[in-house]
């Protein structure tokens, strides 16, 4: 399965990741590469497998539905590039 | 007396016992290494306040009795572990500026058992690499050079900050994690020792994800002994990592006796590739002589999967990871960049185009097209499939053998620049690390001889679910035969 450069701009747009009109070639090129490398895994019959979802099974243990953390907003907003009257800052997203 | 660098970490804990010397003058030592090692390029951050503050906490509590496990030890923390107040950045420009404002709970087990850290090591960004070329913040340079040679060698990788900085004596041990191979490739790159734990045996909390169904704290030092000890230190149940196992974390150090009678080693055929290196070849026919020597009994095993393991890394890996990067908006840490007069979703693209380096660009845009609707089932759930299989095939190779034994990578160390510009040579290198990783499998590799340039070359043991104990026994019997002494020799 090829991928050509407006799948790469589409793919971009959903990983939002600006890319440069001179970065897309070069990275479609890329792309098909690694793409066309993995596509041998369509040789291997997964016909009745199950696909794995954990590594080792286990059981979670519950524990009381009760708050065991919080009050850290300093701690939350430390290290945001912009924060105001409490909360993280963001450009205006409501004209 | 000897430096105090060159004494292994436990016999750093005995001469601290005997009082030989104290904890500052180790740390102290230590810290000078560091600052005399720039070149390498290990360290991202030097914290030598806090290593000495922990080495004074060490010395009291030695001096009244109540040391813990690595009480003075000098240690560098793989900068994918989130340190409290010290700079994080995983070698990424996204994170630069970051501090946490809490600790891993792996380095608050360190901590707790009385180590002291040196400083925080260089990584490929955000993990996402094989020779440590991918950090935004410059590559680090092995220790280690051929034979006759002054070319700068790669230290492997992710954990290349970790293995330059223990090979080169900067440090007792240092933390690693492995995704795909990245606490054992660079281990066996610079002659020395790596585990990487069963999946959910070292907490996740605290540590930058890349890829969280494979990715596991581990340790680098110069012997099995010295993992052995950290790695009981750093083990452990955690509530606070969903994946955590609740299980009980032997003394493994105290376990080692290197006495294989009864032990079935498995050699898988499959890991015996065309064109494999001569000198690698030997190395492991060299690693059957001396498995047998211990009272192995080696058996011929089969993993048919073996060939489409790193196809499917290469789905899963990218695929957790476009989803655990999407954290990098910009918005709650990190680099900003907002365009003027552009919109929420302008800053997200134009803060992650900057942020990010090529690797995690590629890997990313992978991952998201693989998750993506219309590809999902081609893709992602193929490679969970084939996942499975690779999965079932180890724990089929368990009924017949009780350990594995394998080369650690297919090469030694290559140079700097090597194989950047084609992505899957670079990815090859993890072709007899990642089948472990993707079945969450203990792996350790030892360093066992040389290549005829006199690089390092190592071999992986791999153990089933838990068995830590076994992988950890069966390289110490094989450490002891392989006698391997090299050291890389002083240059910087």
């Amino acid at each position: 399965m090829a991928v050509d450069e407006s799948m790469v701009a589409r793919v971009a747009g959903l990983a939002r990741l600006q890319l440069a009109a001179a970065e897309v070639e070069p990275l479609t090129r890329e792309l098909n590469n690694i793409l066309g490398w993995i596509d041998q895994l369509q040789a291997v019959d997964t016909g009745t497998v199950e696909p794995m979802t954990a590594v080792i099974p286990l059981t979670r243990e519950w524990r009381k539905d009760e708050v065991t953390d919080g009050d850290i907003q300093q701690d939350v907003l430390a290290n945001a590039p912009q924060s105001a009257h409490g909360f993280f800052a963001v450009p205006k997203v409501i004209e | 007396m000897a430096a105090l660098t060159d004494l292994t970490l436990a016999q750093m804990k005995a001469g601290l016992a005997a009082k030989q010397f104290s904890a500052r003058e180790l740390v102290q030592e230590h810290i000078e290494a560091v600052e005399a090692a720039r070149v390498l390029n290990a360290w991202l951050v030097e914290t030598p306040e806090i290593a000495l503050s922990q080495a004074d906490a060490a010395d009291r509590a030695l001096a009244a009795g109540e040391a813990g496990l690595l009480a003075g030890i000098p240690l560098g923390i793989k900068d994918l572990f989130c340190t409290k107040g010290v700079e994080t950045t995983a070698s990424s420009k996204i994170l630069k500026g970051f501090k946490p404002t809490y600790e891993s709970t792996v380095t608050e087990k360190l901590f707790g058992a009385g180590a002291a850290m040196l400083g925080k090591l260089n990584l490929d960004e955000f993990a996402m690499g094989s020779s440590n070329e991918t950090s935004a913040y410059g590559p680090v340079i092995s220790p280690w050079r051929a034979n006759g040679s002054e070319q700068p060698l790669v230290p492997g990788g992710s954990s290349g900050g970790s293995s330059a900085a223990v090979a080169a004596r900067l440090c007792a041990a240092a933390t690693g994690t492995d995704t795909g191979g990245s606490i054992r490739q660079p281990a066996a790159f610079t002659g020395i020792a790596g585990i990487k734990p069963t999946y959910g045996r070292c907490s996740r909390w605290g540590v930058i994800a890349f890829a969280s169904s494979l990715d596991q704290p581990g340790v680098l030092a110069r012997d099995v002994t010295d993992c052995a000890l950290v790695l009981e230190a750093m083990s452990g149940y955690d509530p606070k990592d969903s994946t955590s196992l609740n299980a009980p974390v032997p003394h493994y150090a105290g376990g080692l006796g290197g006495d294989l009678r009864g032990k079935r080693i498995g050699i898988p055929k499959e890991y015996r590739v065309d064109g494999m290196d001569a000198d690698l070849e030997a190395l492991w026919r060299k690693g059957v002589d001396w498995a047998k020597e211990a009272g192995a009994e080696i058996v011929e095993v089969s993993l048919p999967h073996t060939r489409e393991a790193l196809p499917t890394y290469y789905i899963v890996a990218p695929a957790e990871a476009s989803s655990n990067l999407a954290r990098y908006d910009g918005v709650r840490y990190g680099l900003r960049v907002a365009p003027e007069g552009g919109s929420l979703a302008d800053m997200y693209a134009a803060t992650r185009a900057e942020g990010f380096g090529a690797e995690v660009k590629r890997r990313i845009m992978i991952g998201t097209y693989v998750l993506s609707a219309g590809y999902y089932d081609a893709y992602y759930l193929k490679a969970q499939k084939v996942r499975a299989l690779i999965s079932r095939d180890f724990a089929q190779a368990f009924e017949a053998c009780d350990l594995l034994l394998t080369p650690t990578a297919p090469t030694g160390a290559f140079g700097l620049g090597a194989k950047t510009a084609d992505p899957i040579a670079m990815y090859l290198n993890d072709v007899f690390t990642v089948p472990a990783s993707l079945a969450g499998l203990p792996a350790m590799s030892i360093p066992a001889g040389l290549t005829s340039d006199g690089l390092p070359l190592g071999l992986q043991l791999i153990g089933r679910p838990l068995d830590e104990m076994g992988v950890l026994d069966a390289a110490f019997a094989l450490e002891r035969r392989a006698g391997f002494a090299a050291a890389p020799s002083r240059w910087w």
